[in-house]
C-alpha cells in the first residue's frame, strides 16, 4: 500500500518536472504580459515613458470629475462611446462570422468525408485560404474589392447584378460585410478541417445500420452525425470564437479607421500607439481579455462542453 | 510583426555587408526608413549613390506603408522600444513635437545648412530650441486638371469650388454620354486617415472656417462656414466623385487619375512627375493650378505637408547617419529629388535653378503656394495632435458618408476636442 502511494507520488513529481518547462514558458509569454497589461491599465503610463507611469487606480476605466462650473462628468473607457461601438462591432462580427463558418465548414466537411476520387487533392486545396497569411489575403481582397479597379465589381457588373460600382470598403453600409466575406472565406477551411476530424471518428457501422433500417438521410444527420460530432464541433466553435473576438489584422488592413468596423483590438492599439494613451489602451486590452473570458466560460458552462477529453468514451 | 521585420532587417544587413566587401574599412551600413509613395523607392538608390561613393558607407531603404498614420504607429513603437535597427527616419512635418525626445539634436551640425532653407520650415522642425529633423522636401497640394477635356468643352480651370463641381459634372456627363463610363469629375483623398484632415482643412479654411484649432489654442472648428464647406464636399460624393473616394488615399486617387479616368484631382506635387511618365495615360494632357476658393475674393488654402529626415538617438552609427541626413537635406540631393520626383525643395535658391524649372515647371510656380500654405494644428496641440486629427477626420468622414449632418458632427467634434484639451493642450 505504502509503496503504491509513493509510486503515484513519484509519477506526479516526474510529471511536474516534465511540465515545468512548459509552465515556465507559458508564464513568460502569457501570464507575465497579462499581469503587466493589467498593471499598466491602473497607471498613467505613456509610450514615450514606459517605466515612469504612476498608480492612478481605476481612473482609466471610470472616474468622476467635477468641472470648474460644478458640472459632474464621468470619464474613462466604460463611458467611452467609441469603446462600446468597438465592443458591439466585435461581438456582431464574432457571432455572424462564426455562425456562417460553422454552417459552411460543416457542409464542406460532409462533402470531404464522402468517398470520391481525388479526395486527398481536394482536401489539400481547400486549405489554401487558411494557409495564406492574413495580411497577404486581406491586401489581396482589398484590391479585389477596390471600387474602380476591383475584379468583384467587374464581375458583378458583367453579370448585371449591380448597375453601379460598389465602394465595398469605403461605405459604412458594406464595410462590415466586406470584412465578414473575407473572414468567412479565410476561416471556413479551418472549421471544415476540425469538423472533418470529428466526422472521421464516427463509426461507419452506425450508418450501415441506419441504412438497413431505412432511416432517411436528413434524420441520419440530425440524429446520428450531429450528436456524435458535437464535442468536436463545440471545441472548434470555441477556437473560432476566441479568434474572432480578438480580430485585428483583417480589419486593420481592409478598413482601418472606419468606425463601422473598428474592433476592440483595433481601438486599443489606436489608443496605445497612435494617441499615446498607453494606459488607456491597456485598460481596453484588459477589458477585452475579461470579455473573452466571460464569453468562453458562459459557452462552456451553457453547452456543458467537455474540454478535458475524459467524459465520453 | 516586430520579429518578422527584425529578421528582414538582418537579412538586408547581411546582403548589405556582402555588397560592401571591398569598400574602405569602418564602412557603416545604415538603415533608412520611409513611406513608399510613387517611385520613391526606386529613386532612393540613385539618390544616395554619390554619398555612398564619397563616404564608403552604404544605406538600405526600409519601405513602409504609404499611409502616414500607419508609419507613425510603427515608428513610435520602434522608438519607444529604443530600437537600434533603424538609423534614420523620414518624418512628416507634423511629427516633430511628438517624437522630439527620440531624435538627435541637429542644430550644431546643420548650422551652415539650415539657414539656406526656408526659415518657417526649419522652425516647424525645431522643438524647444532643438532641431529635431532636417527638411528634405516640402509639399503643398495642387488641383490637377485635364487640359484636353477642358479645351474640348471650352471650360477654364475653376476658381471656386462651385465652379469646379459644375465643370466636373458637365464634362463627366458629356463624356459618359460618349461612352466613357468610368470617367469621374473629381478625385481626392477621403479615407479616414491623416490625408482627410489635410483635404478637409483646405475646404474649411478656404470657406473662411478657420483651421480647426487656432495657433493660440482655441477650438474654432464648430462654425457655419466649416459646416458649409463639409456639406459641399458631401455633395460631391456619388455625383462627381465615386462613392469609393471615401476609401481613397493619395495612390488610389492617382490610380484613377493616371489611367485617364478623372477630370480633376487634388494631390501633392509628386503626382506631377509621375503623371508625365511614359506609362501614364494623361502624359502631356494635364495642368496644375491652386486649389479653388469658397467664394470670389477668398484666398486659396493648401495644407502644408513635407518630409524631413531625423537621426535616431538609439542609432549606434550616429556619425554616418548625421552625414547622410546632411546630404539628403543638402542642395545636391534636393535638386535630384526635385527633378526626378517633382518634390518641392526646401532650399530657397533651388527655386531659381534652371535645370529644375526645365524638368518640372510646376516647381518654380509652386513657391508662393507653399509659402502661403496652412499648417495643420500640430504646433498648438502638441502631443495631442494625432488624437485631434483623428477626431477631426472621423467627424468629416461621418459627414461625408451620411452619418449625421455637418453641423451636428462639428458640434460633437467641438465637445470631443474640448474633452481632449482639458485644461490646456
Amino acid at each position: 500500500m505504502a509503496s503504491e502511494l509513493s509510486l503515484s507520488r513519484q509519477r506526479q513529481r516526474a510529471a511536474f518536472w516534465f511540465l515545468a518547462p512548459m509552465l515556465a514558458a507559458l508564464f513568460c509569454v502569457a501570464a507575465w504580459p497579462l499581469i503587466r497589461t493589467i498593471w499598466f491599465s491602473l497607471t498613467d503610463t505613456t509610450l514615450s515613458d514606459l517605466y515612469g507611469g504612476e498608480w492612478i487606480g481605476f481612473d482609466n476605466y471610470l472616474s468622476l470629475r467635477v468641472l470648474e462650473s460644478g458640472r459632474w462628468v464621468w470619464r474613462g473607457t466604460l463611458v467611452d462611446p467609441a469603446w462600446w461601438n468597438a465592443v458591439w462591432n466585435t461581438v456582431r462580427f464574432a457571432f455572424v462570422s462564426v455562425f456562417f463558418e460553422t454552417i459552411l465548414g460543416l457542409i464542406v466537411a460532409l462533402v470531404l468525408n464522402a468517398e470520391f476520387k481525388g479526395r486527398g487533392f481536394v482536401r489539400a486545396a481547400i486549405l489554401i485560404p487558411w494557409a495564406i497569411p492574413t495580411i497577404v489575403s486581406a491586401k489581396m481582397w482589398a484590391w479585389m474589392l477596390n471600387d474602380q479597379f476591383g475584379i468583384i465589381n467587374d464581375i458583378l457588373l458583367g453579370l448585371g447584378l449591380i448597375d453601379q460600382k460598389i465602394a465595398w470598403t469605403a461605405s459604412t453600409d458594406t464595410a462590415m460585410t466586406a470584412v465578414l466575406i473575407v473572414d468567412i472565406w479565410k476561416t471556413t477551411p479551418f472549421m471544415a478541417l476540425l469538423i472533418l476530424a470529428g466526422l472521421q471518428m464516427v463509426p461507419r457501422d452506425i450508418y450501415e445500420a441506419a441504412r438497413l433500417d431505412g432511416v432517411n438521410p436528413v434524420k441520419v444527420f440530425f440524429k446520428i452525425t450531429l450528436p456524435l460530432i458535437r464535442p468536436a464541433l463545440a471545441v472548434a466553435i470555441i477556437f473560432r470564437m476566441l479568434d474572432a473576438l480578438r480580430i485585428f489584422d483583417l480589419v486593420y488592413v481592409l478598413t482601418p479607421n472606419s468606425a463601422a468596423t473598428k474592433t476592440m483590438s483595433v481601438i486599443s492599439r489606436e489608443n496605445m500607439i497612435d494617441f499615446d494613451k498607453f494606459a488607456y489602451g491597456a485598460a481596453q486590452s484588459t477589458l477585452l481579455f475579461a470579455i473573452i473570458a466571460v464569453f468562453v466560460s458562459l459557452y462552456i458552462w451553457l453547452g456543458k462542453v467537455d474540454l478535458s477529453g475524459e467524459g465520453q468514451r | 510583426m516586430m520579429m518578422l521585420t527584425g529578421r528582414a532587417l538582418r537579412t538586408a544587413a547581411t546582403a548589405a555587408m556582402l555588397a560592401g566587401l571591398g569598400a574602405p574599412v569602418m564602412a557603416d551600413e545604415l538603415f533608412y526608413v520611409s513611406g513608399a509613395v510613387g517611385n520613391a523607392v526606386e529613386n532612393f538608390k540613385e539618390l544616395v549613390k554619390p554619398w555612398e561613393e564619397a563616404t564608403g558607407h552604404t544605406v538600405t531603404l526600409v519601405p513602409m506603408p504609404a499611409s502616414t498614420t500607419d508609419q507613425f504607429g510603427q515608428y513610435r513603437l520602434w522608438l519607444a522600444a529604443g530600437a537600434a535597427d533603424i538609423d534614420l527616419y523620414q518624418t512628416d512635418v507634423i511629427w516633430a513635437p511628438q517624437l522630439a525626445d527620440h531624435f538627435v539634436d541637429l542644430t550644431e551640425v546643420a548650422k551652415d545648412l539650415a539657414p539656406t532653407h526656408f526659415p518657417s520650415i526649419i522652425e516647424s522642425q525645431t522643438v524647444n530650441g532643438k532641431l529635431v529633423a532636417l527638411p528634405i522636401f516640402t509639399d503643398a497640394p495642387a488641383l490637377y486638371y485635364r487640359t484636353d477635356l477642358l479645351e474640348k468643352y471650352g471650360k477654364t480651370p475653376p476658381k471656386t469650388w462651385a465652379e469646379l463641381a459644375e465643370t466636373a459634372k458637365f464634362i463627366q456627363d458629356a463624356e459618359r454620354a460618349e461612352g466613357q463610363a468610368d470617367l469621374w469629375g473629381f478625385v481626392w483623398q477621403g479615407n479616414a486617415y491623416e490625408g482627410l484632415t489635410c483635404n478637409a482643412l483646405e475646404w474649411v479654411k478656404s470657406f473662411g472656417g478657420g483651421q480647426i484649432v487656432e495657433p493660440d489654442g482655441t477650438i474654432s472648428v464648430n462654425n457655419e462656414n466649416a459646416a458649409a464647406a463639409l456639406e459641399m464636399a458631401k455633395s460631391w460624393v456619388g455625383t462627381i466623385s465615386p462613392d469609393g473616394v471615401l476609401a481613397y488615399q493619395e495612390e488610389e486617387a492617382r490610380g484613377v487619375w493616371q489611367t485617364g479616368n478623372a477630370v480633376f484631382m487634388r494631390n501633392w506635387p509628386y503626382a506631377y512627375g509621375l503623371g508625365n511618365g511614359d506609362d501614364s495615360a494623361v502624359k502631356g494632357k494635364f495642368g496644375v493650378t491652386t486649389l479653388p476658393v469658397g467664394k470670389e475674393g477668398d484666398t486659396s488654402a493648401a495644407t502644408l505637408g513635407g518630409w524631413n529626415v531625423a537621426v535616431s538617438k538609439y542609432s549606434t552609427k550616429q556619425d554616418a547617419a548625421i552625414s547622410l541626413a546632411l546630404y539628403l537635406a543638402g542642395p545636391e540631393a534636393q535638386k535630384q529629388r526635385a527633378i526626378n520626383e517633382s518634390n518641392l525643395p526646401t532650399i530657397i535658391s533651388l527655386y531659381d535653378d534652371p535645370d529644375i524649372a526645365a524638368a518640372q515647371p510646376i516647381i518654380p510656380q509652386w513657391k508662393d503656394v507653399f509659402l502661403n500654405a496652412v499648417p495643420r494644428p500640430s504646433a498648438p496641440t502638441l502631443g495631442k495632435y494625432n488624437e485631434v486629427s483623428a477626431k477631426f477626420w472621423s467627424a468629416v468622414h461621418n459627414t461625408l458618408s451620411g452619418n449625421g449632418s455637418a453641423a451636428e458632427n462639428l458640434e460633437l467634434l467641438e465637445l470631443e476636442l474640448s474633452d481632449i484639451k482639458g485644461s490646456g493642450w
